[in-house]
């Protein structure tokens, strides 16, 4: 079950214009940097992005942004990035927004293989439109579908060959779930450990949900907004 | 009038002992600074962390340990980390007791819009739409009125909605309400502000019942 490829452009070979992919991550919190440096290399394009955010203009998906490689966004945040909203406005960029955690669930669900679910998020407002209304226990849920990719790319901080891979701090947050809704996923790891040194009880996602990972270089790990306090 | 930081003060003496709490960004973040004496309460951020800490000290930060605003934070002994859908299935499944969350408006029945405006704010609702669906227990913090001085507690909401029937308690600059079937109730007013200043402030319908006593901070 070796899984190991060379690089990022190993990683990505196949993504091809119109595909769907998700992008774990967020803000640039746990972003897949290697793969995205890639994309923007292939120039390849009209893509639909699910992911979490859509970056900030000089980095993570904003890279893709600036050479309008992204046709479609499914997001649930987008602000802090110029480029995004100026495309959206002129109608260049299509955007569906949706609930965090609607989206979160509908990853997860992609992957898990289950095809739709209730939630009450969203109901009553313009997100609900057009969506199926049921009610249990007398409260009110819309009916949300799965989400599926052609590729996810996903961050992790450590990895094996198996493609059993573990997270660091909120660097794991959409990660997991967009591990298992691609179909073909690929792991980009900070640091990759020889099969039996990640200990089997803590892995967070295994392998089986993984086609393929690599060593990632360069890290940059942008921090978004630098907040401290002083130690007086 | 009360600036932000007293509002998150008097939010602040709504935590009960024991509470995980959801805060928002803006002056909900704030609320953590005001924890009453003796009340053992956990963070929640929806990116994925429970037990969040104040911010790290200069030369500390984490780029992997940022809360739901981006912020760089610390993690409190006893914090755990966990993926956006084990996220959000401990805020849909309520076991997050309080969400603390800002607004563009609040009407008399407790629906909420604090997410877009038209034309104009375009940045996506976040995990808002699930926080407010979810919890049982909601407070939302905002000044009273808007920057052009109209009132921000309407009898209906003009923004796109984030959630329906959901705010339960409402604490602004100059009052804390509660929502009831009949409208906003006044229960306490800032101090030096008078009942005519809040019913001249307030669109939606307003209980004022007897005496309302000021706020103690």
């Amino acid at each position: 079950m070796n899984k190991l490829v060379k690089d990022a452009k190993e990683g990505i070979e196949g993504i091809k214009d119109g595909m769907t992919l998700m992008l774990g991550g967020f803000g640039l919190c746990g972003i897949p940097e290697n793969c995205i440096s890639a994309l923007v290399d292939t120039g390849v394009k009209d893509l639909t992005c699910i992911s979490n955010n859509a970056g900030v203009d000089d980095f993570g998906i904003g890279l893709m942004l600036q050479r309008s490689q992204v046709k479609k966004m499914i997001s649930s945040y987008v602000g802090e990035n110029d480029e995004f909203e100026r495309q959206m406005l002129s109608g260049d960029l299509e955007v569906d927004l949706i609930p965090q955690g609607s989206l979160a669930e509908r990853c997860r669900a992609g992957g898990a293989g289950i095809p739709a679910f209730f939630t009450p998020a969203g109901y009553g407002t313009e997100v609900a439109n057009g969506k199926e209304v049921r009610y249990f226990d007398g409260k009110p849920h819309i009916l949300e579908s799965a989400l599926q990719a052609d590729y996810a790319l996903v961050k992790a901080w450590k990895g094996d060959r198996y493609g059993n891979i573990i997270f660091k701090g909120t660097a794991r947050n959409f990660n997991p779930v967009m591990a298992m809704a691609g179909k073909i996923t690929v792991v980009e790891v900070e640091e990759l450990i020889e099969p039996g040194g990640l200990d089997p009880n803590f892995i967070h996602i295994p392998g089986v949900f993984v086609q393929r990972i690599f060593q990632g270089t360069g890290y940059e790990k942008r921090i978004e907004q630098r907040t401290t306090r002083s130690k007086s | 009038m009360l600036d932000r930081n007293q509002i998150a003060q008097r939010i602040a003496q709504e935590l009960q002992n024991g509470w995980y709490v959801n805060l928002g960004i803006g002056i909900p973040t704030l609320v953590a600074n005001y924890i009453p004496e003796g009340i053992d309460v956990e963070f929640q951020s929806e990116n994925g962390l429970l037990g969040m800490g104040p911010f790290p000290f200069e030369g500390e930060e984490d780029a992997d340990l940022i809360n739901a605003g981006k912020q760089t934070v610390t993690m409190m002994k006893g914090g755990s980390i966990f993926d956006s859908s084990m996220s959000f299935a401990m805020i849909r499944g309520r076991h997050v007791q309080l969400t603390v969350l800002g607004a563009m408006e609040v009407s008399d029945c407790g629906d909420i819009a604090n997410w877009k405006i038209p034309g104009k704010m375009v940045k996506g609702m976040g995990g808002a739409m699930d926080l407010v669906a979810s919890a049982d227990n909601i407070i939302v913090a905002m000044s009273h009125t808007n920057r052009k001085g109209q009132s921000k507690l309407l009898r209906q909401c003009s923004l796109p909605l984030t959630g329906v029937k959901c705010v339960k308690k409402v604490v602004t600059n100059m009052a804390v309400l509660d929502i009831t079937p009949n409208g906003f109730e006044l229960l306490e007013r800032a101090p030096g502000v008078s009942l005519e200043e809040i019913q001249a402030a307030t669109e939606g319908r307003l209980i004022i019942d007897g005496d309302v006593p000021e706020m103690k901070l």
